[in-house]
């Protein structure tokens, strides 16, 4: 048992010497969500009116109605840059140096989706110490119960990221995510806007929404947020992250987008 | 069959990508304790032999056989036990270069499971016989190739394997650099019983005690000790026997 610990400490203190020496790697995960928040959410604030829903007891701003879906949005980005990672260390033949540990490759994998999970947490807790300054100031709990929800969720968009990344052959393909997974994900579930606008807006956005994985990330950060366990959500999101999880390690392949030479 | 006790061995081994046939039925010894040569021309099939026998790649035919502990073992999958006396040298590099030497060797200790305290020792001895240990804080992107080249060797030795596979490590480096090198792992060989697998395409690396296995087109031309090798053949030297061998295929009716 002791023997997998060192291995999984080892893989998860590559991760945050890495993230450490890419200060620029920080910077971008805390500007992306804050541009949203003070000036996108400041700018619709009048135009978009939140009635009153669960979790929150009373009318809220539109800064506190997509906080979460910007936790969220930090957990995406950041699951996406491992996934990248992930398509350059193969294609750079660092990929090679991992799986001639010992270890079992599936735990080899299932440590490094927790370990880019465990990176983005600072992230996470340095985005809402920031955005108090809008207002944004859920209860004390709720920073607590918010930490095993980023975590869940991180680790079924870390999954999803490595599920994506073993159908990539090159890296310049990455790209491609950024327009048909990222954006669709964030903006196709209730980061933004709450799952009754988007019925009103059309049956078939809605059903969309419903059915973005996305979508139970968010709603299972916002409820934990303000202290409230969503059972269902927390469900959906434990049963999606197995499901990615075991289909992302089953279709690993090491040797993907690698050419015999001539 | 040698006469000498073997490492590793390969027996109608064959692999191919998609119509390329990379090898054909290879049976190929791995001498124990010694510095191992796999010698060929780019598209020999050497990085395929390379990847199969570092597990990276599953055998399409034919078969591995380890002599662990002295008994052969098939390896259909590369267990713990073999993974854990592996030490492995990429042609790439696969160092971080924004992390530090010493950062770098501990992660790979990490990952074949060392307590901190003996991968620090350990890490230590291995920087210290190459003389770098006064490098262990530079972060990796200050070394030049040759520096980089030897902290990689450091690295695949830090959890003090039995067996040490190098695929074309001097690539890019200068004569001083790779004479260097290879007297370093011989003597690891001489000293410690070190089994080396060598593979490069540049014959001055190889010395003529040295076993050879010639790859060419992914089917063993030669193999044999490289003194025995220049006896049997009448060549010169390596490098007239590679001529042949590639001058010989050339002549083959193509099929």
């Amino acid at each position: 048992m002791i023997w997998y610990w060192r291995v999984f400490c080892g893989i998860t203190q590559r991760e945050f010497l890495r993230f450490i020496q890419q200060r620029s790697r920080f910077l971008s995960a805390l500007v992306r969500p804050l541009l949203w928040l003070i000036v996108f959410a400041a700018g619709f604030r009048a135009v978009l009116g939140v009635s009153i829903m669960p979790p929150y007891g009373t009318y809220i701003t539109y800064q506190v109605y997509i906080a979460p879906g910007l936790v969220a949005m930090i957990l995406l980005f950041n699951a996406m840059q491992s996934a990248l990672s992930m398509v350059y260390d193969r294609e750079m033949g660092s990929m090679k140096l991992l799986l001639t540990s010992p270890a079992p490759r599936s735990f080899l994998l299932i440590s490094k989706l927790v370990a880019t999970a465990l990176v983005a947490l600072p992230q996470v807790y340095g985005f809402l110490l920031i955005a108090l300054w809008v207002e944004v100031d859920p209860p004390l709990i709720g920073y607590l119960a918010v930490l095993p929800a980023c975590l869940l969720v991180a680790l079924m968009l870390g999954a999803i990221g490595l599920l994506i990344s073993s159908f990539i052959k090159q890296l310049e393909n990455f790209a491609g995510v950024m327009n048909f997974v990222i954006f669709p994900m964030f903006f196709l579930s209730s980061a933004l806007y709450p799952l009754w606008k988007m019925q009103e807006a059309g049956p078939l956005l809605y059903t969309i929404c419903a059915y973005n994985p996305f979508t139970y990330g968010v709603e299972l950060i916002r409820f934990s947020l303000y202290g409230e366990l969503s059972l269902s959500n927390l469900v959906i999101v434990t049963g999606l992250t197995l499901v990615f999880t075991l289909l992302a390690t089953l279709s690993f392949d090491p040797q993907r987008g690698q050419k015999p030479k001539r | 069959m040698s006469d000498k006790p073997l490492y590793l061995a390969t027996s109608q081994l064959s692999y191919r990508y998609g119509a390329k046939q990379a090898l054909h039925n290879l049976d190929y010894q791995i001498v124990k304790g010694q510095f191992n040569a796999l010698l060929g021309a780019n598209g020999a099939g050497k990085s395929t032999l390379f990847s199969l026998l570092a597990g990276l790649l599953k055998p399409q035919q034919g078969q591995i056989i380890c002599y662990l502990n002295g008994k052969p073992s098939q390896l259909k999958r590369p267990s713990r036990e073999y993974l854990a006396q592996l030490g492995v040298v990429f042609q790439q590099s696969t160092l971080d270069p924004d992390l530090s030497v010493g950062q770098n060797l501990l992660y790979h200790a990490a990952l074949q499971g060392m307590a901190p305290k003996a991968a620090q020792r350990s890490i230590q001895v291995e920087l210290e016989r190459l003389q770098l240990f006064d490098r262990l804080n530079d972060p990796v992107r200050t070394l030049n190739g040759g520096h980089k080249r030897r902290v990689e060797i450091a690295r695949a030795l830090v959890h003090q394997p039995q067996f040490l596979m190098l695929d074309e490590p001097t690539v890019g480096l200068d004569l001083d650099t790779r004479q260097q090198l290879t007297a370093y792992l011989h003597e690891r060989c001489q000293t410690q019983g070190l089994t080396v697998l060598w593979t490069t395409h540049l014959i001055e690396e190889i010395a003529l005690e040295d076993p050879v296995l010639i790859l060419h087109q992914g089917q063993a031309q030669h193999a044999g000790t490289c003194a025995n090798l220049l006896a049997q053949t009448g060549a010169n030297d390596l490098k007239q026997l590679l001529q042949r061998t590639a001058s010989n295929s050339a002549q083959e009716p193509k099929l």
